[in-house]
């Protein structure tokens, strides 16, 4: 779950971690109110779950109340990588004389937590790894201990030349990995981790991602959920016990597993289609859940035809008849559909299917080919 | 031989009274699998399909001589369950369950490096060695006894290839789910070594999908370790980045872990990839 630059960074805030002080506003009148309060140069910034902001000119640095109000105007009237921006952060702007990197993420190969810094901060991490990959000081951290002061303390003198300064900031390594470990977040990075003109560190943008198998875990965070335009969809498949993630092609898929439904997509596209859609209803389905799938697939104005393509295991093949059928009484489906059932109880599926209009294949590639000859038919 | 199970394996299975757990525990037994206890925190000294269930995995281990353990719990009990079974004496823990936070996982996998044990999963559907032994939710009946290695980050894209290994004549020697969450056990290397020691197994399928970079990492390591001839298959060629698809593990993040990628990588050391599912079986009529 991704969080907005505010989230993360009122989060940091409680752990004691160097945020200046910001406040988000969703009107401009609001954003006025709040630079008047503050009273000197502030950061306007687009609050969306993108990168590239900057470039996109979602952020903007304000002097007067007017310049603030004017630019809360526009960025709010944005759309950046697709996105409306719904909030701006007004923040107190800091004097940078230097930009820092640092963050604690998840290593999947060592599978243990990392803590990275840099002094090439403010760009983008990833092109610093391939460009400069030397100029990236790297440490693993024992999740079962944490983060150990002396790791800390080896960042910091990594991180600055002045020996006064890395040890007094010792203590925002130690709080962002507290973060990072308490939140179960996947990522927790400061980029720029700003330095001032009066040797003061500040954390002038943060990001922060967080574990969505560890949500349960911490019920106060699914407040700061704000979903993005699509997204809502895919929550509710979720809920239902479905992963569905939108696409922009015309051939609807319902299929059980995921490794098998993005197989689904890769060959209707290598012959020739184009998938509407990923949706994997899961191991043990029920004639509801199926009938669940496609309500929310019927969602979609795209979507020409449907096609099932179920192996079943523990996923019976007669359950998805069923709420195939059940689905067509309830709605009125109009739509072509071709279905592969294989597996457990496929020859009761057979029968239940019989004499109803969904056309049965045999096999995932002529599924596939069907599928596509029906989208392109009318 | 074949690998990690066979006729010698004794499986405790830990959640046997559970939904999934006694369904899959029945499925198992059918199958020949030497289901020697379960483990269920309060139903102990009771027993379910004359298998004893227990309260504690240690004693079920101790009194019933397991020495493979299945975790069948929810998400919400499952790290406690996978602690508890590494501290048991078993040597290999196949987790089914799915959803565990990753930096749980990370303080389980290292509990479990300290005590050698064997972790399969989380998030996998276990595995099989064909007319020997099943430790898992595989479908039995898609599979024959042959000499195809098959290791796998997904559950029914694994079948669909079987069932086209099993169509052209091959059989699998033992076919693993290594599971598809970001921080796992066993790993691919992990996998294709065992299988390359393996006398029973004379080729391999290797089944990747989008996200990390474990297919490279097999890839690098296949041309320098693996004599036997192998196949690969990679899922998710037309998936958006950014997007989890469905497995926790499976995401396109910063541009790295494109389908592109990984089958790029496994051609440029000579290793056969099959443009769909059907192929593999093609791919291995040519091969052997």
């Amino acid at each position: 779950m991704n969080l907005h630059e505010y989230q993360a960074k009122e989060i940091m805030r409680k752990y004691g971690l160097p945020v200046q002080k910001g406040k988000v506003a969703t009107t401009p009148e609001e954003a006025e109110k709040i630079a008047m309060e503050y009273n000197g140069p502030v950061m306007v910034k687009a609050q969306v779950h993108t990168g590239g902001r900057g470039k996109a000119g979602g952020v903007k640095y304000a002097e007067t109340v007017d310049e603030v109000k004017n630019y809360s105007t526009s960025i709010l009237a944005m759309k950046i990588k697709n996105l409306p921006v719904k909030k701006v952060l007004i923040a107190k702007a800091v004097d940078i004389k230097k930009e820092y990197y640092l963050a604690v993420i998840m290593d999947r190969d060592k599978k243990f937590p990392l803590v990275m810094a840099s002094r090439e901060g403010g760009m983008d991490i990833e092109e610093v790894a391939r460009e400069k990959p030397e100029a990236i000081t790297k440490l693993w951290v024992d999740p079962v201990y944490g983060l150990f002061p002396h790791q800390a303390k080896e960042i910091t003198l990594s991180l600055f030349d002045g020996k006064t300064l890395a040890l007094q900031s010792v203590n925002i390594v130690i709080a962002l990995y507290k973060l990072f470990a308490e939140c179960d977040a996947q990522i927790a990075e400061i980029n720029p981790l700003a330095l001032d003109g009066e040797e003061r560190l500040w954390v002038t943008d943060a990001k922060v991602v967080l574990d969505d198998n560890a949500i349960s875990k911490h019920p106060e965070i699914e407040s700061l959920r704000d979903p993005d335009p699509g997204e809502e969809k895919e929550l509710a498949a979720k809920e239902a016990g479905l992963s569905y993630i939108p696409l922009f092609g015309d051939i609807g898929c319902v299929v059980n597993g995921a490794g098998l439904a993005m197989a689904t997509m890769d060959l209707i596209k290598k012959y020739g289609g184009e998938p509407a859609n990923f949706l994997d209803i899961g191991g043990s389905s029920s004639p509801e859940k199926v009938e669940k799938a496609l309500e929310i697939l019927l969602t979609d104005r795209n979507v020409r035809v449907i096609f099932f393509n179920i192996f079943g295991g523990i996923t019976r093949c007669d359950d998805v008849a069923k709420g195939i059928i059940q689905a067509t009484t309830k709605m009125k489906i109009e739509l072509p559909m071709v279905a592969r059932l294989t597996g457990t109880n496929e020859n009761k599926a057979k029968k239940i299917l019989k004499g109803s209009p969904i056309v049965p294949v045999p096999s995932m590639r002529e599924g596939a080919i069907k599928a596509i000859e029906l989208s392109k038919a009318g | 031989m074949s690998i990690l199970v066979d006729k010698d394996t004794r499986v405790c299975v830990q959640g046997i009274t559970g939904r999934d757990g006694s369904f899959h525990t029945e499925k198992m037994v059918e199958y020949g699998t030497k289901v020697v206890c379960g483990v269920t925190p309060g139903k102990g000294e009771k027993n379910f399909l004359d298998i004893p269930v227990y309260d504690m995995v240690k004693d079920a281990v101790k009194k019933e001589g397991a020495n493979t353990s299945i975790i069948f719990v929810p998400a919400k009990f499952a790290v406690d369950a996978l602690f508890e079974a590494g501290d048991s004496g078993v040597k290999i823990v196949v987790c089914i369950s799915e959803g565990i936070p990753v930096l749980d996982m990370s303080r389980v996998l290292k509990f479990y490096r300290e005590r050698g044990v064997m972790l399969i999963g989380p998030n996998s559907p276990g595995l099989i060695s064909p007319g020997k032994s099943k430790v898992g939710i595989l479908p039995s009946n898609i599979f024959r006894k042959g000499n195809i290695g098959v290791i796998s980050r997904s559950g029914t894209l694994t079948y669909e290839l079987v069932s086209h290994i099993t169509k052209s004549g091959f059989g699998e020697s033992t076919c693993i789910g290594i599971g598809g969450d970001p921080l796992i056990g066993l790993k691919f290397i992990d996998g294709l070594k065992l299988f390359e020691e393996d006398s029973e197994t004379e080729a391999i399928l290797l089944v990747g999908e989008i996200g990390g970079h474990d297919e490279e990492d097999a890839a690098d390591f296949i041309r320098d370790n693996v004599s036997k001839p192998v196949v690969a298959f990679v899922a998710g060629k037309t998936a958006p980045p950014g997007k989890r698809m469905g497995h926790a593990g499976a995401i396109i993040s910063g541009g790295a872990g494109t389908a592109k990628e990984k089958i790029e990588k496994f051609e440029s050391v000579g290793i056969r990839v099959a443009s769909e599912p059907e192929e593999v079986g093609e791919l291995f009529k040519e091969l052997l």
